[in-house]
């Protein structure tokens, strides 16, 4: 009888790992976006449905993160940013990544169904899709627009909180649905440019990998451009008071300097350090929350 | 440094995948129950 040696039995995936799956910090802000489009409403929403609907919300996102982490396993080990994920670091089987993924988007979508409304689960069910197959497997490996259209999945969870709220899609919905959308591209970007490497390393045509930083940085300021009358939009049709118009203003007049800071203004030594850009990067993020915040704000001060 | 044995790591990580797994189901219940309950709201 021969002795043939013993493998090993790997051992299974710690649920640090599944909840890291999830992107935990990319969901903080699709509840926090999926919130303000459900408290923005002018309309009162039972808090068990609305905690569902957010929680449905936000557990679609993990679902979808899961899936993406999934397909984009092999690019992941390539960057140093991913590479200690946990199907890249060997750490769990990605059968297991992509079930979880299956579970937790189709989880959420019968709930929201169930619970909330067949529209917002309509939505969601699209977000998911949208995010999980149209841009991590079809689009993002394909063109350096991908950001541009990757910008659609994290713009749903506002617009599906709101017809959550109301069951109804109308204009404003619409509105933060394009104001994400063309708040995506600048963020991206501006880390795209100091994270170039990583991205060049894995082969994905990002931006500054194929047009050059100059085209990048241009685009930058075109979309910062583009964002602040979207931006204004619903204070200037009457759809929100003073309170977020002004908020708006001087929230997308400061993303505009930043903007410009990034695409002129160019010397060797900012070159080198990126700090122009890690700023607006910074800044980005401040942005949407503190416009989203003035959303809510505007409604329940103002009415 | 000491090695961990493998088989108190697996024990210890099932446990701990069986706890986040019951506290997920019983969170899921105690939501049901409530949407069950604000659904028959007339």
């Amino acid at each position: 009888m021969s002795t043939a040696p013993v493998q090993p039995i790997p051992l299974p995936a710690d649920w640090r790992d599944f909840w890291s799956l999830t992107k935990p910090r990319v969901m903080s802000l699709v509840i926090f976006t999926g919130l303000c489009g459900l408290l923005a409403a002018p309309v009162s929403i039972n808090p068990v449905i609305g905690f569902s609907a957010i929680l449905c919300i936000a557990i679609g996102a993990g679902g979808a993160a899961a899936l993406n982490m999934w397909w984009e396993a092999d690019l992941d080990a390539k960057m140093k940013r991913t590479a200690n994920r946990a199907i890249p670091a060997g750490r769990m089987e990605p059968r297991a990544a992509r079930d979880f993924g299956i579970a937790l988007s189709v989880g959420s979508v019968l709930v929201m169904g169930l619970a909330v409304g067949l529209l917002a689960a309509a939505i969601l069910a699209i977000s998911i899709v949208y995010y999980a197959v149209i841009y991590t497997i079809w689009l993002k490996p394909r063109t350096p627009q991908n950001i541009v259209i990757g910008g659609g999945a994290g713009a749903f969870p506002p617009m599906i909180g709101w017809i959550a709220a109301t069951g109804d899609i109308t204009l404003m919905p619409v509105l933060l649905f394009a104001i994400i959308f063309f708040w995506t591209p600048p963020h991206f970007w501006a880390l795209a440019l100091f994270v170039e490497t990583d991205y060049a390393a894995a082969g994905i045509p990002m931006m500054p990998v194929v047009a050059g930083h100059r085209s990048t940085r241009r685009q930058i300021l075109i979309y910062a451009v583009l964002l602040l009358p979207i931006a204004l939009a619903p204070f200037l049709l009457g759809l929100t008071h003073w309170l977020y118009g002004l908020s708006a203003l001087l929230l997308g007049a400061a993303f505009l300097i930043l903007s410009l800071r990034v695409a002129t203004f160019r010397t060797p030594d900012n070159d080198a350090d990126m700090r122009a850009e890690k700023r607006l990067f910074g800044f980005s993020i401040i942005y949407l929350f503190a416009l989203f915040a003035a959303l809510v704000a505007d409604r329940f001060i103002l009415g | 440094m000491t090695e961990l044995d493998p088989n108190t790591e697996r024990a210890r990580i099932i446990k701990g995948r069986n706890r986040a797994l019951a506290l997920v189901l019983f969170g899921l219940a105690v939501l049901f129950f409530a949407i069950t309950i604000v659904k028959r709201m007339p």
